[in-house]
């Protein structure tokens, strides 16, 4: 590394990497210089002139945005002809600025109104009419109020940089420039909303948030998103147990500040009207509703007597629920049904991926990795749609490390805006077209490989035999649907395996029905699902079988059931959660709706009625969790890490699973960008945005861009 | 969008002049040879010369909102008339000569003849200001405008049909 450059801010030394900017340095050290159109990790416009600094021997005024640190440079960040410079931007800046703070959604985190507060540019020179024009609606989640845009280009930047959508740009000149949305009138894009968080001011503002409350009236409460597999940290803005806002600005979590459409505005499920509050016990046919101990009494009296009969009884699975739930019920179905038939829909062949990487340290990527890695290659996979926020690290890493990505994908994918070379493969013949990038890849210097669900069974040992004889350390990422899809893959929720990638044949268990099977059984004495909708297009083969479903709505499976009870949402549970990365991260309880409960109290409730409380230990996630920590390999992970909000990574078992799972049973959902499966189709936002580009490799927004 | 051959050749002429990775420096010339071609900028234009120089059609309207030359959009008349009213010229009588403009043509700002032959319009400085004031029209310069010669400029554009 280049010999560090040594200056002074305020008269504080500082050493800093020579190309360093001012602005950076001087928040390293505790100066925060007052900034509107610098962001770091985008490109500088130096547009605002809101940082100007001092330096010693320059006569003008500089921009700390984009002025790189000197050797022996003298800066000073605060003094009062600075403050006078600061004001009279300001007072520009105001020109045609509406001042409308009472009604605006931002006052109180509004940049513009902190600074004229600390500057004091409260009076204006000008008594020209204000330039004025309405406020637009541009989609079903952003609007747009032209007269408060102070032209920082922070969400030109995120969108075209950040997102690779380019759906923003700034039309007109000067006093009539303007932001203006890639349909004229409209946007067609990603309704990430990325774009109006980072607005400084309140020109852009989301349908979901806009004139609800006021920042200091909410609780902020940080957990992870309920959707995807990719697991960001979500901030959820909560006034009485209700959510009215996410974000993540704070940039806790893996995912810094980056959230899509789902993580943002996805979770007004939680207060959709259609959400179970009441147990409800089929009567002549019809559900009727009933108190939770009367339908728990029902539920364990039931059970135990088909037990007792003899009778198969298929429990299903869910990767929306937390590790300790899907613990604690495999626990249950295993050791007090006696049933091996526990199944979940599986999304990715995580089995193979890791059996053929048992024994390895440093050989599945993390979020992170995706960031840092030299070169990413993507298999079957839309990501932007799929897994956005890999999408966002690949993308990133391009940007600021010049990552080499390759793709290999049944159609066009965003990433062929930088990648170094794209292969269209169908589905499934991804292993042969790979060869043609053998000598690219060889000349890596390290790869992260991300591959999608079309690569499954032989083709994932393939793909790692493939990854060994490059000659460079590789790192693999195995795709899956849901925010815990992966935790319930480590849990065992399949017959296959127990907790930890465990053989349930060595075990002694007997063989279990998979969810085909066990929908397919005329004789199935019962089932039991757990926040999923096997049902949802399959018709359950055995007519008499007793039903029971726990989940928020009226699914189509829960309209089957004969006792339905109402669970708590993700939003409104402790736990931990495993993302697709394998990392594993806490929830926080954001809110909680009257009637509803946890899945885990839920089990523990019918356990208790069963007299098996103590067999099965306390319902308590912490508890719970220190039993996986001994029991689940790989879960031992570090405490104080996830408990302050970290992510921390489960290592692939120690020995190899051999195990063999079939590769028919793994078949992800396709959900895009705006959908997410059964649980995405009671958030009326998804809803609204349904005509929205959403079908994958259509590579929308994919254009040979001119190198740069 | 196919294009008349004449401007398809003064496509390829233009692009053929910058390496391929900067082909995206053709976006004026390309825009402006354009609007002279086919009298005016039309959406589909956007897109086509969007998708030859690789960029969004979003930043072609960048460019097009940014530059008074380019008219998009509303096209703007057979003559363009442009009267620059900044510093030296509204220190030298732009302002009277804008007004002159209006009275006479019966136009405001960006607006449009019926018979689509003339269009007036106010401008920022056009790097004229030692001769000010100045205006243009079309691609034309007139320097030291007096209210005569200004008359005897639109006359004169009547006359040219
Ligand atoms: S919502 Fe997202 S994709 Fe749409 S304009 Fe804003 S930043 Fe771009
Ligand atoms: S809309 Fe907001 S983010 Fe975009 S340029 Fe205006 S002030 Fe900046
Ligand atoms: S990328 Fe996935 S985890 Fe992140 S906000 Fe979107 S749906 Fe949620
Ligand atoms: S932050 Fe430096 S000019 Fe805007």
């Amino acid at each position: 590394m280049a010999d560090l450059v040594k200056l002074t801010i305020d008269g504080i030394p500082v050493e800093a990497a020579p190309g360093s900017l001012l602005i950076e340095v001087a928040r390293r050290i505790g100066k925060e210089i007052p900034a509107f159109c610098y962001y770091d990790g985008f490109s500088q416009v130096a547009a605002c002139r809101m940082c100007l600094v001092e330096i010693e021997g320059i006569p003008k005024l500089m921009t700390a945005c984009t002025q790189p640190v000197g050797e022996g440079m003298v800066v000073r960040t605060e003094t009062p002809k600075l403050a006078e410079a600061r004001k009279g931007t300001l007072e520009f800046l105001l020109t045609n600025h509406p001042l409308d703070c009472p009604v605006c959604d931002k006052g109180g985190e509004c940049e513009l109104q902190d600074m004229v507060f600390r500057y004091g540019a409260s009076e204006s020179r000008y008594v020209e009419i204000k330039h004025h024009h309405d406020e637009q609606q541009w989609s079903p989640v952003v609007y747009f109020d032209p007269a408060r845009c102070i032209l920082c280009y922070r969400c030109v930047r995120v969108c075209s940089e950040g997102m690779g959508v380019n759906a923003l740009g700034v039309v007109q000149r000067g006093a009539y420039a303007e932001i203006a949305p890639n349909h004229t009138d409209h946007l067609e894009c990603d309704e990430c909303g990325a774009c109006i968080d980072i607005c400084p001011v309140g020109a852009l503002t989301s349908d979901t948030y806009r004139y609800q409350t006021r920042p200091w009236e909410m609780n902020h409460v940080g957990t992870i998103c309920t959707h995807c597999s990719n697991g960001c940290k979500t901030t959820l803005g909560v006034r009485n147990d209700q959510i009215i806002r996410g974000n993540n600005r704070d940039r806790s979590g893996i995912n810094g500040e980056f959230l899509c459409v789902k993580g943002r505005y996805a979770f007004d499920f939680n207060e959709s009207e259609e959400r179970l509050t009441t147990p409800m016990i089929r009567k002549g046919g019809k559900l009727e509703p009933a108190s939770w101990s009367d339908a728990v009494r029902f539920v364990a009296g039931k059970l135990k007597q088909l037990k007792e009969a003899g009778r198969q009884i298929g429990v299903v699975g869910s990767g929306r629920v937390t590790n300790e739930e899907s613990y604690y019920l495999q626990k249950f179905a295993r050791q007090v049904l006696g049933t091996n038939s526990i199944d979940h829909e599986r999304s990715g062949d995580v089995v193979t991926l890791l059996d053929a990487l048992a024994g390895r340290a440093n050989a599945l990527a993390t979020v992170d990795d995706l960031y840092r890695a030299k070169a990413v290659l993507v298999i079957g996979s839309d990501l932007a749609h799929q897994h956005p926020l890999l999408h966002w690290q690949i993308r990133a890493n391009w940007r600021h490390h010049a990552a080499h990505t390759y793709s290999v994908t049944a159609g066009p994918v965003r990433e062929d805006q930088h990648t170094v070379a794209a292969i269209r493969a169908a589905e499934g013949a991804e292993m042969n077209a790979l060869e043609q990038l053998r000598d690219k890849l060889s000349a890596e210097s390290e790869l992260a490989i991300v591959f999608g669900d079309s690569v499954k069974g032989e083709a994932v040992r393939q793909l790692v035999s493939f990854g060994d004889s490059l000659g460079i350390p590789v790192k693999y990422v195995c795709l899956v649907d849901y925010v815990n899809s992966r935790g319930a893959m480590d849990m065992g929720i399949i017959p296959e395996l127990l907790p930890g990638y465990q053989s349930a044949a060595a075990a002694g268990l007997p063989v279990g029905l998979t969810l085909p099977q066990m929908l397919a059984n005329e004789h199935l004495g019962a089932l039991w699902v757990v926040n999923a909708d096997p049902l949802r297009n399959t018709r359950l083969a055995a007519k008499e079988a007793f039903v029971i479903v726990q989940d928020l709505f009226l699914t189509a499976t829960a309209q089957q059931a004969d006792v339905l009870l109402p669970s708590a949402s993700l939003y409104e549970k402790l736990g931990t959660v495993t993302n697709v990365c394998g990392e594993v991260q806490r929830l926080t309880k954001a809110a909680q709706t009257m009637g509803a409960k946890a899945d885990l109290e839920i089990i523990g409730l019918i356990a208790k009625e069963l007299g098996m409380a103590s067999q099965m230990g306390p319902w308590i996630t912490d508890k719970v969790f220190a039993e996986m920590q001994q029991v689940v390999a790989g879960y031992n992970v570090p405490l104080p890490v996830i408990a302050t909000g970290g992510a921390a990574q489960t290592l692939p078992p120690a020995v190899k699973i051999g195990v063999e799972t079939d590769p028919a049973l793994i078949r992800s959902a396709r959900d895009t960008q705006f959908t997410s499966g059964t649980l995405g189709s009671y958030s009326k936002k998804l809803d609204s945005l349904l005509e929205s580009p959403g079908s994958l490799y259509q590579g929308e927004n994919v254009l040979a861009l001119a190198t740069q | 969008m196919t294009l008349p051959q004449e401007l398809e050749q003064k496509f390829s002429e233009i692009i053929g002049k910058y390496p391929p990775e900067y082909k995206k420096s053709a976006l004026v010339p390309l825009l402006l040879y354009s609007q002279d071609a086919l009298g005016k900028i039309t959406p589909e234009l956007v897109n086509e010369v969007a998708r030859r120089v690789g960029v969004f059609p979003l930043q072609v309207e960048e460019v097009l909102t940014y530059y008074s030359m380019l008219h998009f959009p509303k096209p703007m008349g057979k003559y363009h008339v442009q009267i620059c009213t900044n510093v030296s010229c509204q220190l030298t009588g732009g302002p009277e000569l804008w007004e002159l403009a209006c009275k006479r043509l019966g136009l405001g700002h960006k607006e449009v003849s019926a018979d689509g032959l003339i269009s007036l319009e106010e401008v920022e400085c056009i790097g004229a200001c030692s001769w000010a004031p100045a205006i243009q029209i079309n691609y034309d310069f007139h320097h030291f405008v007096t209210p005569e010669k200004l008359d005897e400029l639109l006359d004169n554009l009547r006359q040219l049909q």
